[in-house]
């Protein structure tokens, strides 16, 4: 035991004092996160500024506008076209909107803002929904329906709702960013079994062809020397993920204070950011608002999330990363043969993912049960599941069943990919199939 | 007791060959032990079995008076094995650290040990050297430090001298000897006959897994010598017939003969003092270990090929 921690201990510093490490780990959120920061910020902050003319001859409006926070109307008399045309080439407006004396609000005729550089998405969109909610509200009053009719059906909001019989709330904000998160964490949970896991394989093929196994296996036992090893790349995944958690949150706490009135913005125009899932982007948008976010975020039960994915986390590593370094030690100094080694272990994390993509949309689907059960696939395919809540998304007993069943698959292969291991380390110069590595393993010691 | 290591009926079995096929010897307290035999002659996987890498298929180890236990035992062995290596990215201090604490060693003992060794074999400078900076004899030395560090009392050296230049290997050398006189013993893995000659005590020759020779050097030479004599003399004699010895090489005075059975070397210097020719030196011819290993292992080759085709 002493031995398995002294192994783990080396191979955590060699690889926490590395500079890729810091760089990995510290810089490149920070660069992720300035980087969109800078993507918000010029979205929302950076305007056009627009300073348009409405030339109003059909008395549409009343004689007034609102203007918007960027966007300046100005309402003129007494213009053509002609006239506007050589006001914008004299730099005196940005654009124009001549609204002809014949213009019909009813029919067909539509309205032209013309200027003399292109107008940003955002910024078009706002135009639009300015004029249209006026023209709109010209249409329904000249329909005969009073303005206090028009403001009850404007205010009513009697959209169908979701609920589960358990009482709680299931509207569209939680199911849509539900599906965010168990499609990010199970996605997260497939990369992290790749990068670790190849990181154990490259850290046995390093001790394999470097010959140092055969020194350091007369001092320890062969699964002292595999356990250390996983154990302390292991230890390097968790703290890596902790302080990725802490600048998350920590970052999200900052924004607010860099960026005091960005929240604000985003409220009043629905503005649609971005997040990784597309659906909960959609969702948001359909909402609109971030209190709404906040509100759908605040349904989903955080602790649970985090809890399961680092259970899960270490359940899938454990379970391939002996896999991984049963590979490791069959495979010599070409790192060719290891690709075709590896196909059987990647397979099953492929197979997982597509399961996961299917379950984050019907969470209690039989190929999603399956899926969340088997432990090969367990750690990315429950992660889906578990986003959507205990027992929306998964019941309890189909939890624990699927977390006794993990531990047991990572013991089985931990068992199997020992044997393999301690044969494959002192193996030189022969190239080792499938076949071969499945006997060692069954091979009674 | 007076052995350190006791070998019984060792066996060990690979699906296609008798790796390791019944071999029993003993090892004494303190000697330097001679381990000989051609490639695939099974020597690493006999070192392995003793170093606890392997279990035996059958057979018993006996270590310092009692059975061998790997989980224990391994501590007071230190193995240098044929394919050896380090962390190439790491530095050499911190290197032979953690080989240290891997045998047991508390980090201040290790310490202590690995400062006197660095200190002894001029290494001091290369604490904060990474092992890829080091050339190939400089890895030795490291390797040596690390197997000999933790002052087992068993060493076993595979081929402990390839890559070194004479210095170093003669710095190697006398440190073996050092840690011979202090009640380390040593079994000394090589194919370089020459040096098997000049350290090792006793000797044993494996062939296809088998044990086909056993002893101290000067009993093998004795064992294998042809009676062989070379002799020089003050002046040519004009012909030489006598049914004691025939000349096998005449090179102007010095001959090389070889007596035939039944008669000893006086009858050979009687011939000449009779003849009154003077002798000026007179010795016998021993075989060298590598004559012997040659004729041995040459003598087994076809055994290796009905072996094979089993």
């Amino acid at each position: 035991m002493n031995k398995i921690l002294l192994v783990a201990q080396r191979e955590f510093l060699t690889r926490v004092q590395k500079k890729t490490f810091l760089l990995t780990t510290i810089l490149l959120p920070l660069f992720i996160f300035g980087f969109y920061a800078l993507i918000i910020y010029f979205s929302v902050k950076t305007s056009d500024n627009l300073h348009i003319a409405v030339a109003d001859e059909a008395n549409i409006l009343n004689g007034k506008i609102e203007s918007k926070s960027d966007i300046y109307f100005q309402l003129v008399k007494n213009e053509t076209p002609e006239s506007l045309n050589t006001a914008i080439e004299q730099k005196k407006y940005d654009g124009y909107i001549y609204i002809p004396a014949a213009y019909n609000f009813k029919g067909n005729d539509s309205l032209q803002l013309k200027s003399n550089k292109t107008i940003g998405i955002i910024t078009r969109e706002k135009i639009q929904k300015s004029f249209n909610d006026i023209l709109e509200e010209k249409r329904l009053l000249s329909l005969n329906i009073s303005k206090a009719q028009l403001d009850s059906i404007q205010n009513s909001n009697n959209r169908i709702k979701f609920a589960t019989i358990s009482g709680k709330a299931d509207d569209d904000n939680k199911a849509g960013i539900s599906y965010a998160v168990g499609y990010i964490s199970g996605f997260l949970i497939y990369i992290i079994l790749f990068i670790y896991g190849t990181m154990v394989m490259r850290g046995v093929m390093e001790e394999k062809v470097s010959r140092i196994a055969e020194v350091i296996v007369s001092s320890v036992k062969p699964f002292q020397l595999m356990m250390g090893k996983i154990t302390g790349i292991g230890a390097v995944g968790l703290v890596q993920f902790i302080i990725w958690i802490v600048l998350v949150f920590g970052l999200q706490l900052l924004l607010p204070l860099l960026f005091p009135d960005l929240l604000h913005q985003m409220q009043g125009q629905s503005m649609p950011i971005q997040p990784a899932g597309m659906q909960a982007a959609q969702a948001i948008k359909n909402s609109g608002g971030m209190n709404e976010i906040i509100n759908g975020l605040s349904q989903i039960n955080f602790t649970l999330i985090i809890g399961c994915f680092i259970f899960y986390f270490l359940g899938g590593y454990l379970l391939y990363s002996s896999l991984f370094a049963a590979v490791g030690s069959a495979v010599n100094e070409d790192p060719q043969d290891a690709q075709s080694l590896l196909l059987p272990i990647t397979m099953p994390i492929i197979f997982a993912i597509v399961i996961m993509t299917k379950a984050v949309n019907e969470p209690n689907s039989g190929l999603a049960i399956f899926g969340s059960l088997f432990p090969l696939t367990s750690p990315i395919v429950m992660m889906a599941r578990i986003a959507h809540g205990i027992p929306d998304g998964v019941s309890l007993w189909e939890l624990l069943l699927s977390m006794i069943l993990l531990i047991g698959g990572f013991m089985g292969t931990t068992w199997l990919a020992a044997k393999i291991y301690r044969t494959g380390i002192l193996m030189y110069g022969k190239k080792i199939t499938w076949k071969e590595m499945w006997k060692w393993a069954v091979r009674k010691s | 007791m007076n052995d350190i290591l006791q070998l019984q009926h060792l066996k060990k079995y690979y699906a296609t060959q008798k790796a390791v096929d019944d071999i029993s010897l003993n090892i004494q307290k303190g000697s330097i032990f001679g381990l000989l035999g051609p490639n695939g002659a099974g020597k690493t996987t006999l070192l392995r079995m003793i170093t606890g890498i392997f279990y035996p298929d059958s057979g018993e180890i006996i270590f310092d008076g009692n059975t061998f236990n790997p989980l224990n035992d391994t501590i007071k062995i230190g193995y240098m094995p044929e394919e050896r290596g380090l962390y190439k990215k790491m530095k050499i201090g911190e290197q032979a650290l953690y080989l240290a604490q891997l045998k047991g060693l508390t980090k201040n003992e290790a310490m202590q040990k690995i400062k006197y060794w660095f200190k002894k074999l001029e290494m001091e400078s290369w604490w904060n050297k990474k092992v890829e900076d080091l050339s190939k004899g400089m890895s030795q030395k490291l390797q040596f430090v690390t197997t000999v560090l933790h002052e087992p009392k068993l060493i076993i050296l595979d081929e402990p001298f390839s890559g070194l230049d004479p210095v170093n290997a003669n710095l190697i050398k006398d440190e073996i000897y050092g840690l011979s006189q202090r009640g380390s013993t040593i079994i000394f893995s090589t194919h370089r006959m020459e040096q098997v000659e000049e350290i090792c005590n006793h000797i044993i020759l494996m062939n296809l897994g088998k044990k086909i020779l056993d002893g101290t050097v000067a009993e093998v030479k004795q064992q294998f010598k042809e009676n062989k004599f070379s002799i020089k003399l003050g002046s040519s004699p004009t012909t030489i017939s006598s049914n004691a010895f025939e000349v096998i090489a005449q090179q102007h005075n010095s001959l090389t003969v070889k007596i035939h059975n039944g008669y000893t070397s006086n009858d050979l210097l009687q011939f000449f003092l009779q003849q009154n020719i003077i002798i000026e030196s007179f010795s016998e011819m021993l075989p060298t270990l590598n004559d012997i290993f040659i004729q041995l292992v040459e003598g087994t080759k076809s055994v290796s090929r009905a072996f094979q085709t089993v």
